[in-house]
């Protein structure tokens, strides 16, 4: 399975929409994408996870060191369109609490 | 006869067979004699040169453009000469490093190794089993005066980072003094550790909880780790055992909620790793009420035995190919 980035920018905006799986093999994909974004004071990254369907704990490694990129540099990382799947384990690990997700759940059919 | 020698005569028959009846046969012959070169490492321009010896003999007439065209193919092949050198060098290197893992996973596995304590109250199975070399689950059992505390983490990322961490965990886990085992405060202190020490993609899952055998309760509390069961055997009922809390390695002023609950006779404890819930099978994700069937399936036996049973059923679903790391523990209480 693959993971596929879309981005599209609007002047500081940055939007990634995902589709496909993020695991131990896509990971270091997503991350050469979102990590340089976060970098960047001021930019906004939303990232959009409606077409993921299997994220594995190595991805939501990515999405945490994305976290603390983003504070570091003073941009902002928002989250949105997870599916149940996917925010379960980032209820699990907690992250939920300290991420910007946006509400309003898709379903598992896409 | 050296083997070289031997090759030689091995390729002048081969070609003299080609060039008198060019059959498919011989030309195959030719692609499995290539094997045999590379068994005997014998490079790209040695293998031009051989040509030209035995071309040579086979034809004292050649042209002497034709005896020309070979020498410089000959220097054109000493590029691939060099790649094919280097090639067996990096292999020798590969093989030393996966010697070398080898032995850093059994000195992990050493190192890491947590004793099943015998206690008289409680009946406790284990069952752990790395998906790779390295297992990036970790478990530990300790007991403290008339109490035994027991800790269940993933550590995030594989491998050798996912190892050293992982020792990184158990000396600061050894070091705490007893007053901080409460399972909340642990957590507190581990996460102020592992945010110092981690790379920025790591974290590490982690359920702790201490069971009091005179007052008969379980304390916990969790670091984003993947909920266990908790079996009521009055009401014959699992109930997920939640224990809500950030991963640790995120936040360094993160807070754990304690957690405690009355195990009665005939209760279990039943902690898990991801690996666990995370099995994949042809027909999709294992939901976790399939893990405690399972476990429901063989409760009657001792708990080393049920979890071994759920092991292996799950493997085999999986058509024994373990994804995860895969760590399931139980604690049932006797008397």
């Amino acid at each position: 399975m693959n993971l596929q980035i879309n981005q599209d920018q609007i002047n500081e905006t940055y939007e990634l929409k995902l589709t496909g799986e993020v695991d131990a093999y896509t990971a270091p994909k997503l991350k050469e994408v979102m990590l340089p974004l976060t970098e960047t004071k001021g930019n906004i990254v939303i990232v959009d996870l409606s077409g993921i369907e299997y994220m594995d704990s190595t991805g939501l490694g990515i999405f945490v060191g994305a976290l603390k990129s983003s504070k570091a540099n003073s941009s902002s990382l928002k989250l949105r369109g997870m599916t149940e799947r996917v925010k379960r384990i980032f209820e699990i690990t907690g992250l939920t609490e300290v991420m910007d997700i946006e509400s309003g759940v898709k379903g598992e059919a896409l | 006869m050296t083997a070289k020698d031997a090759l030689m005569e091995r390729y002048q028959d081969l070609l003299s067979v080609y060039l008198k009846a060019k059959t498919e046969t011989t030309l195959y012959k030719g692609q499995q004699f290539s094997r045999k070169l590379l068994e005997q490492q014998i490079s790209p321009e040695d293998l031009v040169s051989l040509h030209i010896q035995v071309m040579d003999q086979l034809f004292p007439d050649m042209s002497e453009e034709m005896r020309d065209s070979f020498d410089f193919l000959l220097e054109s092949m000493i590029g691939y000469g060099f790649a094919y050198r280097e090639h067996q060098s990096l292999r020798d290197k590969q093989q030393q490093l996966e010697s070398e893992i080898e032995v850093a996973a059994s000195m992990q596995q050493t190192l890491l190794l947590s004793d099943v304590p015998g206690f008289d109250q409680l009946d406790i199975g284990v069952v752990s089993v790395p998906a790779k070399k390295m297992n990036g689950d970790y478990y530990n059992f300790v007991k403290s005066g008339n109490s035994l505390s027991v800790a269940v983490a993933d550590i995030i990322g594989k491998g050798i980072p996912a190892a050293l961490c992982m020792s990184m965990i158990k000396y600061a886990m050894d070091s705490l003094p007893e007053e901080q085992m409460k399972p909340h405060l642990l957590l507190e202190n581990l996460n102020r550790v592992v945010e110092q020490n981690v790379h920025s993609n790591m974290f590490i899952t982690m359920f702790h909880g201490v069971y009091e055998p005179e007052s008969h309760k379980f304390y916990y509390a969790g670091a984003g780790h993947e909920p266990g069961f908790f079996y009521h055997a009055k009401e014959d009922e699992f109930h997920d055992l939640i224990a809500k809390g950030l991963v640790l390695g995120v936040s360094r002023t993160t807070t754990y909620h304690p957690y405690e609950k009355m195990i009665e006779v005939g209760d279990m404890v039943i902690l898990l790793s991801d690996g666990v819930t995370e099995c994949r099978t042809s027909k999709g994700f294992i939901e976790r009420e399939e893990v405690v069937a399972l476990i429901r399936k063989y409760m009657d036996l001792p708990s080393q035995k049920i979890v071994e049973n759920v092991f292996q059923e799950l493997d085999r679903l999986q058509g024994f190919e373990l994804r995860d790391d895969f760590t399931l523990i139980i604690l049932k209480r006797l008397v």
